[in-house]
């Protein structure tokens, strides 16, 4: 199936690229800046961005190993109960700790 | 001929057939969407090529094979190339998970590409690998619009993804299988999934919507903001593949939706006694709901206004998430200690969640709107008096 549909995908790129026309320019092929020579930017200018972004990709991947845990214990939830129950509360809670002390940093507004 | 290359062929029969329909869709969708879009706005959609502007979407399809493929200077350019390939080919296989009847009920074969025994967690797996393709676009073009766009959606898609996965885990603790076809079986026997988690049907929908970018939280393409996103410097068909990557996982939520939530390929069972037999053809039934999902979000789109981003990762981060543990750790406190009464007052609790949620929404909205404080106010500057 992944191999049908990147085949799909790299077909296509491989078709427009024997078909269409190939006519470029200098000013053709600089970035769109609403018509100004563009400034900055590019890979590999080291350009900056906020810090906020680094700070939700590393909650995400605090809570989405909480949620890969959380996977196993659903699936075998009714094999467990009730110990399995409590388990998850205290896990829960502990998470929730965390949680109670991102939204005091206030880490999730954004300014 | 040997047992496995005949399975091998049947798979690869069924995958291409899958891709094919998958992308028919989504040329019909895009005019379906515009025909839509028009009567919502009280005018008429495309009408001129074709009949009812039926061949729109192949005049779209050739006008974007034959158009020049522009490549920025400052584009890296083997992950530009690369990253529309990412995102079609990750949408696409998702979708092959789904099941769309019985086992057996395609002319003797099984009528899904894969059914593994983690099918939830693979498509999750797969939607999210969708993100490398849009944030690697964004960041090979080589230009600052797209950067910004691909960070925003990289940030925001996984964020709804926390919620996505959290808001289905009560359903997997009733079911107690992540096999598609195991959740279709349950919901056979016991009633339909939207019965017993309405709210974690609310929760999922809403992240449905935020990881396909589709209004109100379309803030990656936010044509009015950051000209268009990560698709700025594209053209051509590798933008054509990006938007049918954005379309096809649509398709894909709308089955997802349907298969975990409303019964999958089974129709609703007191219609046998109207009509005998017409809640059990297979494929019709998964189309109509997928179809319906698909006017949702057409719908939707029509109607409500974009949030900002600060307000979208509020509500991502500030609703959306506890409240999906909210849903677990009712579900998970039913299932331990009351789930001798059976599963009607757990559907009775979770709408009741529901409707607290939509009567407090003007309470709650204030989490993601919160009210600014006197010093918080923008100053307005005060002018000195030597004038500038």
């Amino acid at each position: 199936m992944l191999l049908v549909a990147l085949s799909i995908g790299i077909l296509a790129v491989l078709v427009s690229a024997i078909l269409g026309p190939k006519k470029s320019s200098r000013t053709k092929l600089m970035a769109y800046e609403s018509g100004n020579d563009p400034e900055g930017g590019g890979v590999g200018t080291g350009q900056r961005f906020p810090v906020h972004f680094y700070l939700v990709a590393m909650l995400f991947i605090i809570f989405d190993i909480e949620t890969a845990f959380f996977f196993p214990l659903a699936v075998a939830y009714q094999k467990l109960i009730p110990f399995a129950f409590f388990e998850a509360i205290t896990f829960v809670l502990l998470l929730l700790v965390g949680y109670y002390y991102v939204l005091k940093k206030r880490v999730l507004e954004w300014t | 001929m040997p047992d496995w290359l005949l399975t091998l062929l049947i798979t690869v029969v069924k995958a291409v057939a899958v891709i094919l329909a998958l992308l028919t869709t989504f040329a019909y969708m895009t005019l379906v969407e515009r025909k839509l879009l028009g009567r919502f706005q009280i005018r008429v959609g495309p009408n001129r090529v074709g009949p009812m502007g039926l061949l729109q979407p192949a005049a779209d399809a050739i006008k974007s094979i034959f158009k020049e493929d522009l490549q920025v200077t400052m584009a890296d350019k083997l992950v530009y190339t690369l990253a529309p390939i990412i995102a079609i080919g990750m949408a696409l296989t998702a979708f092959g998970g789904i099941p769309a009847g019985p086992a057996g009920s395609l002319f003797g074969e099984n009528p899904w590409v894969y059914n593994l025994d983690a099918g939830v967690l693979a498509l999750l797996a797969l939607t999210s690998m969708g993100v490398y393709g849009i944030f690697l676009g964004g960041w090979a073009s080589g230009s600052k619009y797209p950067m910004l766009g691909g960070l925003r959606s990289s940030a925001q898609m996984i964020s709804y993804e926390l919620g996505m996965g959290l808001s289905i885990l009560g359903l997997l603790m009733l079911v107690g299988s992540t096999r598609f076809t195991d959740i279709v079986l349950w919901q056979g026997a016991n009633g339909w999934m939207i019965l017993f988690q309405s709210l974690g049907f609310a929760l999922f929908m809403i992240s449905s919507f935020a990881e396909t970018n589709r209004t109100p939280f379309d803030l990656v393409e936010a044509e009015q903001e950051l000209v268009a996103g990560y698709l700025t410097e594209y053209s051509a068909i590798k933008w054509a593949l990006f938007q049918m990557a954005e379309y096809v996982n649509m398709i894909t939520a709308s089955a997802l939706m349907a298969t975990l939530f409303f019964g999958g390929w089974r129709g609703p069972g007191f219609l046998n006694g109207i009509i005998p037999g017409i809640a059990d053809l297979p494929i019709v039934w998964l189309v109509v709901k997928i179809g319906f999902f698909l006017f949702v979000f057409i719908w939707v789109r029509a109607t409500l206004p974009r949030l900002r981003y600060d307000q979208l990762m509020r509500f991502g981060w500030k609703l959306l998430l506890p409240l999906a543990l909210f849903n677990t750790v009712l579900v998970a406190g039913y299932v331990a200690f009351f789930s001798a009464w059976g599963w009607w007052p757990l559907a009775l609790l979770s709408l009741l969640g529901l409707i607290a949620l939509l009567a407090l929404s003007d309470t709650v909205r204030q989490l993601w709107t919160p009210p600014r404080r006197e010093s918080e106010l923008p100053r307005v500057p005060s002018r000195s008096a030597g004038g500038d």
